[in-house]
């Protein structure tokens, strides 16, 4: 049953990766955006929740209604005017404007928040649980995660498959330009991509700090994981950017069984048979 | 004809980087006309085309749409005035579905002529198969998904880039034979054609690119084989 317990658990940390993957493998689908600074988008955040809990008082959760649209609106604006300026044939331009975004984040956040650890106290909900066999037990926080992850992916999957937005979305990223000459706007339709993203970016970022510690540096870190989970998982597969979230949250749970130094380890390990045996992933898109 | 024409392409002078491929081109065209813009391979048609709907630079050119300056236009916003291009080639999205792209051809929703159920009725192959991806479909039905797709955004010009390109001899008759419905809903078209012949039996009137210049322009009652293949060739 511990072991039970532990694949569980693992299970729903994969939903809070999955959403760590998701916005990463929008970006990626759209417009072949790696962007690096993902992971300190998601702990920006983060920062940005904990001002509004310390100004208002707020719970992290409802401040996900606040922090979610400011993050969409700076998605927004830093698609517009600054990585559409980079895109084009060569994919090495934003690569490296989103990696030096990375570096101007993490410094910022240093410099006004300082490096020392902060957490999002959620309430009562971080530590309240219920049993559903004698030693398995599911806390209400890591499936609120995960529900969360289950219900945006879901959401992301109909706007992708069954809306207008999603088709041009679909559209452009088949061919940007075809997709001009459909009358589409590239950039504005980049620039909503970016928002939607970096939407759930807000949502994984208050999930995570009320989850754990956070510090500014802890941007990398998620980011790799998110990466895992979009290979894992397959790109261009929303279901399967999940399934690649879970798969990684149960290797490293297994990990941490056997050894807790393994935890991370055992996760990257699984990502390396993957992309050893299987580099388009387990569950890939495919196209007709 | 009418006295304002409804496109107007006067001096264009059309680059990829810096290397030039159009040379001074000029024409023009009246509503309801079919024009047809013949020359042999790398003559400059296709960079015509792409000049017009904003996806190639070009310098010291004017293109004029019922009047209005285009060049310096993005590419959206020229579409969205009115003007639509079947690319060579088809280039339909191979992650959307036959409807998916017509629609997307029709996200403008421009007044107009056509819609889901003029195009599946002008190619009703495509309404029995308009769930199935689009790339999925032969090269003939392809085309024809192309062309709805223009048509979907119900342009006062439709731009046709090599429409029999890589196609059997009985797909391109086929398709041919839509055209005279799409000028008949009062659609202006250019069409680009290696296939002199073809193109002659459509056109009201013809303009013979070679080297990146115009080398003829006439009806196709007014021109003599012998013309044309000058022209064509350069012999």
């Amino acid at each position: 049953m511990v072991w039970a317990n532990a694949i569980l658990q693992g299970v729903l940390v994969g939903g809070l990766y999955a959403l760590f993957a998701a916005g990463l493998s929008l970006i990626f689908g759209v417009m072949r955006l790696v962007n690096i600074a993902h992971g300190d988008l998601i702990v920006l955040s983060a920062y940005v929740a904990l001002s509004c809990i310390t100004l208002t008082g707020m719970n992290p959760l409802v401040a996900i209604l606040v922090v979610a649209p400011l993050m969409a609106a700076f998605g927004y604006m830093l698609q517009r005017y600054i990585f559409n300026r980079t895109l084009g044939d060569d994919i090495l331009p934003p690569l490296l404007v989103s990696f030096g975004l990375s570096v101007i984040i993490q410094n910022a956040l240093l410099q006004i928040y300082t490096a020392d650890s902060q957490k999002l106290n959620a309430g009562p909900i971080e530590i309240a649980s219920f049993n559903i066999a004698e030693g398995l037990s599911i806390g209400w926080m890591p499936l609120l995660m995960f529900v969360t992850a289950v219900v945006l992916i879901g959401a992301l999957q109909f706007v992708f498959y069954s809306t207008p937005l999603g088709r041009a979305l679909r559209a452009t990223s088949d061919d940007q330009e075809m997709a001009r000459l459909m009358g589409y706007n590239n950039r504005h339709l980049y620039s909503l991509a970016m928002a939607i993203s970096l939407t759930i970016v807000a949502v994984a970022g208050i999930f995570l700090a009320s989850r754990a510690n956070f510090d500014p540096t802890l941007g990398p870190q998620r980011l790799i994981f998110g990466f895992e989970a979009v290979i894992i998982g397959g790109l261009g597969n929303l279901w399967g950017t999940l399934l690649g979230g879970i798969i990684l949250g149960v290797a490293q749970a297994i990990g941490a069984m056997i050894d807790p130094g393994w935890q991370i380890l055992a996760g990257h390990l699984v990502f390396l048979a993957v992309l050893a045996l299987r580099p388009e992933g387990l569950f890939p898109r495919v196209d007709g | 004809m009418p006295d304002t024409p409804l496109l107007e392409v006067s001096n264009l002078q059309a680059y990829y980087g810096s290397f030039q491929a159009l040379f001074g081109v000029s024409l023009s065209v009246s509503a309801g006309e079919t024009i047809a813009v013949i020359g042999a391979n790398s003559a400059g048609k296709s960079t015509l085309m792409k000049s017009i709907v904003g996806l190639v630079r070009t310098a010291d050119s004017k293109i004029r749409f019922r009047g209005n300056e285009l060049t310096g236009m993005e590419t959206h916003r020229i579409v969205a005035g009115g003007i639509a291009l079947v690319p060579e080639g088809r280039r339909l999205f191979r992650s959307l579905s036959v409807e998916e792209n017509l629609m997307a051809g029709g996200q403008l929703q421009r007044d107009g002529p056509w819609s889901l159920a003029e195009v599946y009725d002008l190619f009703p192959v495509l309404g029995e198969r308009r769930n199935q991806p689009a790339t999925s479909l032969s090269g003939g039905q392809q085309q024809m998904v192309a062309i709805g797709r223009a048509l979907m955004a119900n342009p006062e010009l439709i731009l046709i880039d090599e429409l029999s390109l890589g196609l059997a001899p009985i797909v391109i008759r086929d398709i041919y034979s839509a055209l005279p419905r799409v000028t008949a809903a009062g659609t202006t078209a250019i069409v680009v054609e290696q296939d002199t012949a073809q193109a002659l039996s459509v056109a009201s009137r013809v303009y013979c690119l070679r080297g990146g210049r115009i080398t003829l322009e006439g009806t196709p009652n007014e021109l003599s084989r012998a013309e044309i293949s000058n022209a064509y060739f350069g012999v």
